[in-house]
């Protein structure tokens, strides 16, 4: 059985994408972002996903105004990096996982949600940056990436809770799939940041971080804030973090927050980042695939009855 | 603009100061603008629209204000119009600015000050919550002479020593 193991979420800022290609890490300005994922990346290694769910937006690269999904899902084999007007950024092809696209698909369309199913799509930088801040600039990416695409440029995105109940949505697609794949969420945007009009360069901090704190402890108060208390309070543009909630909503809901990153600006935005674990199953390396059956599994459910009894006892 | 449309214009979100929501009406108000934005995705046509913008821009079923915005390189105009700031940036790149340089230009401050405010945290959110005043949730700072002077979408900068703000009212909004 297929399982989702941690979410991660991560601003996705395009001048991140631009320092890494114009090798711009090491300048001080940069640093101080970069270095706030140096951690994630040893996190991400040890994870060793069979798969990455990837929700993000596009920004007017494969969706025009012509066409406006408000869920899209990436169920093609490959999906190229899309030509933003400087030449497609030099990063690898990112490898779907057709077979659970199309299982979640199927799975979340008939739980009602009507997603709408890509499959042909270039993806931007929404998509490659956060997989460079995760995963850092490898000739492939290590593991197959479905690409979700949310609309959040023609207001109104979907809201918080409709976000939230598709992770579930998607949480059940996983769980039914037969293949024993560990997969990781992302949820990618945000935070608060607004880049159009004459309030363009707007940042609320406390909003951030109080968002953080709610994804950890309480996402489904996060659930209840409006489309307008996102523009007001995080900007025009920050309204895009809603789809960190599909991210939330994808995991159990008592999480283990195992690392949180913070810092202003990266350009225009506030850059926000946080590592979720579910608690049951913890991240743990992947073993050899032969000891990876009956032997591993009793061993797991013995440890798993300790810890139980462990608690047990403490009370 | 009949009575009936503009009252139907009238939203929630028109009260928060400075923005232009791109909602089901300026999207469809500018289709034609986004596409021409679009449009400049491709090398050749940055080049055609480079080497006469008003005959390149007559390929688009735009309105006269949607043209004159974009050849004024007047972004908030272009945003009040249906433009869409991820499709309006792409104009920005073909004329060889950062993005950086077009939030500064929508701010009506110059780029260096705009960086200047994003490293010392941005813009904060007190006093720019609301254009009526109704959902500012903690006391605004009282308002200075510069904030006085800011036009009517205007959005208020980050707090200056008052003598400084003082002297260049009206020049500084970001």
């Amino acid at each position: 059985m297929a399982r989702i193991i941690a979410g991660v979420t991560s601003s996705h800022v395009p001048a991140i994408g631009a320092a890494i290609d114009l090798k711009k890490t090491e300048e001080p300005y940069w640093k101080r972002v970069f270095s706030g994922f140096e951690k994630s990346k040893e996190w991400m290694a040890n994870a060793k996903p069979d798969v990455v769910i990837a929700v993000y937006n596009d920004h007017a690269s494969a969706f025009s105004v012509e066409l406006i999904p408000t869920f899209a899902l990436g169920c093609a084999a490959e999906f190229p990096p899309a030509d933003e007007g400087w030449g497609p950024r030099p990063v690898p092809v990112v490898k779907g996982h057709p077979a659970l696209a199309s299982h979640i698909a199927q799975s979340v369309i008939l739980d009602e949600f009507d997603l709408t199913i890509v499959n042909k799509m270039e993806v931007d930088h929404g998509l490659t940056v956060p997989l460079n801040l995760m995963f850092g600039s490898p000739v492939e990416w290590p593991c197959p990436v479905i690409p979700l695409a949310v609309n959040v440029v023609m207001y109104p995105p979907p809201t918080g809770h409709r976000c939230y109940m598709l992770g579930r949505a998607i949480r059940k697609a996983v769980q039914s799939y037969p293949e024993d794949l560990r997969v990781v969420v992302m949820g990618t945007g945000g935070m608060s940041h607004q880049i159009s009009g004459p309030r363009a360069g707007l940042i609320n901090s406390k909003f951030d971080k109080a968002y953080l704190d709610g994804l950890t402890r309480d996402p489904k108060k996060l659930t209840r804030i409006s489309h307008l208390e996102f523009m007001r309070e995080a900007g025009a543009e920050g309204i895009e973090m809603v789809m960190w909630l599909i991210m939330r909503g994808a995991l159990d809901d008592k999480v283990k927050e195992v690392y949180r990153f913070y810092t202003v600006p990266a350009s225009n935005t506030a850059v926000g980042h946080i590592i979720l674990e579910n608690i049951e199953r913890k991240t743990r390396r992947r073993q050899p695939a032969s000891t990876r059956g009956g032997a591993a599994k009793e061993k797991r459910a013995a440890a798993h009855a300790a810890r139980r009894i462990a608690v047990r006892s403490k009370r | 603009m009949t009575a009936a449309r503009e009252k139907a214009r009238e939203k929630e979100y028109d009260d928060i100061p400075g923005t232009f929501v791109f909602d089901a009406d300026r999207s469809r108000q500018g289709y034609y603008l986004n596409m021409f934005c679009m449009s400049l995705m491709k090398a050749e046509n940055r080049k055609a629209f480079k080497a006469n913008e008003a005959e390149y821009l007559e390929r688009f079923q735009m309105t006269p204000e949607q043209r004159e915005a974009i050849l004024k390189r007047d972004y908030n105009r272009m945003l009040e119009l249906g433009g869409n700031i991820y499709f309006t940036a792409k104009l920005g790149a073909t004329d060889g600015h950062s993005f950086q340089h077009i939030a500064a230009v929508m701010t009506g401050s110059a780029q260096e000050d705009y960086a200047k405010m994003m490293l010392a945290g941005g813009r904060s959110v007190e006093g720019n919550r609301s254009k009526s005043g109704r959902e500012a949730r903690a006391k605004p700072a009282p308002r200075g002479a510069a904030a006085r002077s800011a036009s009517k979408t205007g959005a208020k900068s980050p707090p200056r020593p008052a003598a400084k703000r003082g002297k260049k009212a009206g020049s500084k909004r970001g």
